[in-house]
């Protein structure tokens, strides 16, 4: 870590070095710094955060970088604090963030519910370690996607994002962030413990480049302010505490468009829908992957020719995180093998994947849990092909041999 | 709601959207809410400056009537909400609303550590000595040997002291009053309301929906002449109010106001930037 004591005057030790020229977009990057970075790049206002490994790193870094942008950064009594003083910095108008692990992440489930009964923005990184319990502090694991998507109790719509590679703690990190401020909504960094500590090189996007987007704020008047409007993108405005004379409620009760409690059926009906449907109407913008089918990437922005191309193959492997890492690299040992590796690893484009998997005989969705996208890609496949998993959960990575071996065996 | 009142509660209060209250008849929790409006109004704060944050219980149920920025948030959690709100806008005047329960049984944790960091805020606990809100089950100040609806056979939990604990956490400002000494109460809250520091103010309000009705005070005026007699000024010479909980400004002392400690590091920070920078580092 380029940690710098700030009382001494030597610069950083570790970014001075020579082979990183200033002028140079290239880094040589944990994932976790990659993922600070990008946060602060997404226009970071606030962390608030309670050491846990791996995720740790990314406190210890914000901590010295972000006060040097202005930034809030402090450190919480623990995760439930966190996360709470995330919503609170997010009502009052800054870009918020914590970074956790297993425990700490479970801890964080009650604000992660408060946090979307009021559309609050806000990141939740959770660099995933084994567990359940204190686990296995140091080794990966994908164990908590179903957490991350069900964890808070009550239905809600969540984004969870998954990255594969220190580039990608950077950029979904930003997406992240993006997505959570265009539709005023928790996203979850779904990372690991391989990808948050593994070093790789990293392309700083050219200046002034970065795509960042903003919460929608409210054109009306203060006294004409309505805090959880329907509006035809269903994301209502959000008005930031103590600017502009914006004075309104927020609560984790059920509320009406005025933002105050009500137990009336038809308006909780109505809040439900309109939460769902401002994700589920915009699943082109937020889901995303790359389909890969003879060394062709397709992704989101071709994803028609990528079904087109698919039926050329005999399996698709289906994976994400850090267990992609291993799927991507099998097409290369046996062909006719396309890979769907996914990013947003939740709400799944249900139409593009129900397509997919109908083009091909035979599915293995690879991950390092007991099966917990597996079922919901054998539910997506609703039988018309064959969906198993390659799994491991004993917190050594999988590896293409795995993914090859379970391959044989299907035929 | 006479003349004199009528337009404070219109400045300060939501006529309109949220009344009538949830509460009972007669119960505190409404005297407070006048007494913290009051206060706001003997300072000549503007509602658009306050932001008023809640925890859960009856108490917790205190935002959705004032004109304010307000957040109702989870049990417990308020402190920790509020903490990110006041340091994303430093110049809010941030009101606090906890039940005992929400403030020291669930909340413990935040308020120790709120009370540590001394982040400019005012903690106005409700402490009715029982959780009203699920119904009279008995919380950490409930009095020990007390029958409530989870001590069939009285508690036989020691008394957490709140003043105490703040007290020792590091509080700078810590007071004690209770909804019959209002005059005293609403002086106090605009003192806490005043000062740039956490400040915290333990209101004694009278439960008698369920704590009442379980130790034989049925109505809000038995409650009201028991926390009159029960407590003292703390000025009076200890003496003469033996046996009687002090109530009053307890402790009241200066140190480091947290946000103005995080300006300080934000200078610093900065002049580190500018060493990085200068050393030909790239930020990122
Ligand atoms: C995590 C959690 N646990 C339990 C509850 C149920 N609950 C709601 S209010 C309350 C206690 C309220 O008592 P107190 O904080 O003293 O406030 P009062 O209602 O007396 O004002 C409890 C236990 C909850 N809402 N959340
Ligand atoms: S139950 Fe008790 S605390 Fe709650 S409103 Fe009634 S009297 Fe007040």
């Amino acid at each position: 870590m380029p940690m710098s004591d700030p009382t001494s005057s030597e610069p950083a030790p570790r970014a001075t070095d020579p082979r990183l020229a200033p002028e140079s977009n290239v880094r040589f990057w944990d994932g976790n710094r990659a993922c600070a970075e990008g946060a602060i790049m997404a226009g970071l206002g606030f962390y608030g955060g309670y050491p846990i490994t791996p995720s740790t790193e990314i406190a210890e870094f914000l901590s010295w970088r972000l006060p040097q942008e202005g930034g809030v950064f402090i450190q919480m009594e623990d995760e439930i604090a966190s996360l709470a003083a995330c919503i609170g910095a997010s009502y009052g108008g800054l870009k918020a963030m914590t970074a956790t692990s297993g425990p700490g992440f479970s801890l964080c489930q009650e604000n992660l519910g408060l946090a979307c009964m009021t559309e609050t923005p806000l990141v939740l990184v959770n660099v995933q370690r084994m567990g359940p319990s204190t686990g296995q502090p140091t080794r990966p694991s994908q164990g908590d996607l179903m957490q991350a998507v069900w964890g808070t109790h009550g239905d809600h719509p969540i984004i969870v994002l998954s990255p594969s590679s220190v580039a990608e703690m950077l950029s979904l990190t930003v997406r992240a962030f993006n997505l959570s401020e265009r539709f005023r909504t928790p996203v979850v960094l779904l990372a690991d413990e391989m990808v948050a500590h593994m070093r790789e090189k990293v392309e700083l996007p050219p200046p002034g480049t970065l795509d960042v987007w903003n919460r929608p704020r409210p054109l009306n008047p203060p006294e004409d302010y309505v805090a959880y409007a329907e509006t035809p993108d269903q994301v209502p405005p959000m008005a930031t505490f103590g600017e502009g004379g914006y004075r309104y409620h927020v609560t984790g009760l059920f509320h009406d468009q005025d933002g105050f409690p009500t137990d009336s059926p038809p308006v909780i009906d109505a809040w439900m829908h309109r939460v769902f449907r401002k994700i589920e109407q915009n699943l082109d913008l937020i889901c995303s992957w790359e389909l890969l089918v003879d060394g062709e990437v397709y992704d989101s922005s071709n994803a028609q020719a990528g079904l087109e191309a698919v039926p050329r193959c005999d399996l698709l492997l289906v994976s994400y995180g850090c267990s992609a890492r291993a799927a991507v690299a099998v097409p290369r040992e046996r062909a006719r093998t396309a890979v769907l590796r996914l990013k947003t690893v939740w709400p799944l484009h249900e139409r593009f994947m129900g397509d997919l998997l109908g083009r091909v005989p035979n599915v293995l969705v690879v991950e390092m849990n007991r099966g917990q996208m597996t079922r919901e890609i054998e539910r997506l496949a609703a039988g018309r092909s064959r969906v198993r998993g390659v799994l491991r959960y004993d917190g050594e990575m999988i590896t293409p041999a795995h993914v090859l071996a379970a391959a044989r065996e299907l035929s | 709601m006479n003349e004199r009142t009528a337009p404070i509660f219109l400045k300060y209060l939501r006529p309109n959207k949220a009344f009538p209250t949830v509460w009972c008849e007669g119960c505190g929790i409404g005297i407070i809410l006048g007494a913290i409006v009051r206060a706001l109004d003997s300072l000549g704060i503007d509602p658009s400056e306050v932001a008023m944050v809640s925890g859960i219980g009856c108490s917790g149920r205190m935002p959705v009537y004032v004109d304010f920025a307000s957040m109702h948030v989870t049990h417990g959690r308020a402190l920790a909400v509020a903490t990110g709100l006041k340091l994303a806008r430093p110049n809010m005047k941030l009101i606090v609303v906890m039940g005992d329960g929400d403030a020291v049984a669930i909340g413990g944790n935040h308020f120790i550590h709120a009370s540590r960091r001394n982040l400019d805020m005012c903690a106005i606990v409700v402490n009715n000595m029982t959780y009203g809100m699920t119904g009279g089950q008995f919380s950490p100040t409930t009095p020990t040997g007390d029958p409530s609806y989870t001590s069939a056979y009285g508690t036989i939990e020691p008394v957490l002291d709140i003043p105490a604990l703040a007290v020792a956490a590091g509080a700078p400002f810590v007071a004690r009053t209770t909804v019959y000494h209002v005059m005293e109460m609403q002086r106090i809250i605009a003192r806490a309301l005043g000062r740039k520091t956490f400040s915290v103010v333990e209101v004694l309000s009278n439960c008698h929906t369920y704590y009442g009705k379980m130790t034989g005070m049925k109505t809000a005026v038995e409650m009201l002449r028991w926390m009159k007699e029960s407590t003292a000024p703390v000025t009076l010479a200890p003496e003469r109010r033996i046996d009687k909980m002090p109530r009053g400004v307890l402790h009241d002392v200066e140190r480091t106001e947290y946000g103005e400690a995080y300006q300080e590091l934000l200078v610093r920070a900065r002049a580190d930037r500018a060493r990085v920078v200068a050393a030909g580092v790239p930020l990122p």
